[in-house]
Formats: C-alpha cells, structure tokens, sequence
C-alpha cells in the first residue's frame, strides 16, 4: 500500500488548528536533521539537548500565538531558529569573536563563497535576504553605490561615470552606506553570521 | 570570512526520546490566550 507524506504546511496547519500529532510528526520527522545540527556545533550531546529543547519550546509558542507566517518554509525557520539559539549559547560561554563596529568592518565579509553543507545554505540564503532587506532601507544615493559595487561588481571609476559623480563621492556613498547598513544591523537586532 | 563553528557536517545525531516527549506534554499542557492589549498570556495546564 502506498502511503502518502503529508507536507510540513499541512502538519504545521493542523496543529495550529489543535492536532497535538501533528507536531509529534513534524518533530520526528525533522528531529535528526534538527540535533545534528545544533550538535556538529557544540560538540556536546547535554547541551545540544537544551538547545533542541528550547529551539521546539519557541516553535511551539510562535505557532499557538498564531504568529508563525512562512507557510511552506517549516524547515529553514526552525534551523534559522535553532542557528540563532546556537550563537546565542557561544556569546553567553565567549566561545566566538563578537562584531565590533569598526570602520574597516565589511558586512559582506560574513558571506562565505566556500562549499556549505545543506544547513549553513540555508542559513546563508536567509542571511543574504536579510542583508537584501537591509540594503533597501539606505538613502537612495548609498543604496544605487552599493548595489552596484557589491551586486553589479563595478569599479568605482565606473560607478563614478554611471551616477554623474566624481569617485570620491562614490567612495564617500559606500562608506555611509555600510555605516548605515550597520547601524540598521543594531536596529533590527540582526545577527548576521554563518 | 569569521570562522565561527568546526566544520562537522556528517554528524547524524537524534535527541533522547524524553527530550522528545517532554516536548510533547509541554505542548500539550501550554494554552496561550491572547488579551486586548496585544499581549499573551501563557498558561501551563496539567
């Protein structure tokens, strides 16, 4: 007989509605992935125990609040929830370096090009979307300087030329652009790290 | 690029199981109730 898998949507969708075996599935189902990848970070099976107990414990509180909004996307939520509660762990222990707010800090140096296993993929693309978010909320002039360096790779000799502007004004825009992106950053109390 | 984390990619590691079912009751027992303030209340019941 052939059975058939009811989608995250479906389960999440249920459970809202009061099917307490709806999360028993999503948590069966999603559970190894879920631990394995909290424990490939601290490396230590009582902690990522809590973790994956607090990670569901916030699962379980969005969804009954009926705040949980990204239909379809059940997996790359709870990680991104999971990914965070991981930091989270590792500021409280000072067990990795914090962002300081220099001027020679470049946001996109925390994007890596390097091969990503399926998790840290995840966690890059929501990253990169939130950046793209960000950089949409900058003046028009920075937001024009920025996307042309960073998205469209131009020089700023050829930024200059395109935008009518003398180079360093160009250089002028991408520095308060980044300040910008950075206080933004603050702002939203966003954590962006992969 | 920060290199926050070891990279250990091929770990494949389960929770207990009474992680699982203590996540199951905490489920189970938690009703939230929205007030007209915009705020939650929870409520853990046994």
């Amino acid at each position: 007989m052939r059975s058939t898998k009811i989608s995250d949507a479906i389960l999440v969708s249920n459970y809202i509605n009061g099917s307490e075996r709806s999360l028993e599935v999503l948590i069966q189902r999603h559970q190894q992935r879920i631990f394995s990848f909290i424990f490939s970070k601290v490396l230590d099976r009582e902690i990522a125990e809590d973790i994956f107990q607090d990670t569901f414990i916030k699962v379980i509180k969005t969804l009954k609040k009926g705040n949980y909004n990204e239909e379809g996307k059940f997996l790359p939520w709870i990680m991104r929830i999971a990914h965070n509660l991981v930091i989270d762990y590792f500021r409280k222990n000072k067990r990795i370096p914090t962002f300081k707010n220099k001027d020679d800090f470049d946001i996109f140096s925390v994007i890596s090009d390097e091969k990503l296993n399926i998790e840290n993929e995840l966690i890059k693309n929501q990253i990169l979307n939130d950046v793209k978010e960000l950089v949409f909320e900058l003046p028009e002039d920075q937001k024009e300087v920025l996307l042309m360096r960073i998205y469209k790779d131009m020089s700023f000799k050829e930024i200059a030329e395109n935008t009518n502007v003398s180079i360093n004004t160009a250089l002028g825009r991408m520095r308060y652009a980044l300040i910008n992106l950075r206080k933004l950053i603050e702002k939203h109390k966003i954590i962006l790290v992969n | 690029m920060m290199k926050l984390y070891s990279e250990n990619a091929s770990v494949k590691e389960q929770p207990k199981q009474e992680t699982v079912q203590y996540l199951l009751s905490y489920s189970k027992q938690l009703r939230i109730v929205k007030t007209n303030k915009k705020q939650y209340i929870e409520l853990h019941l046994n």
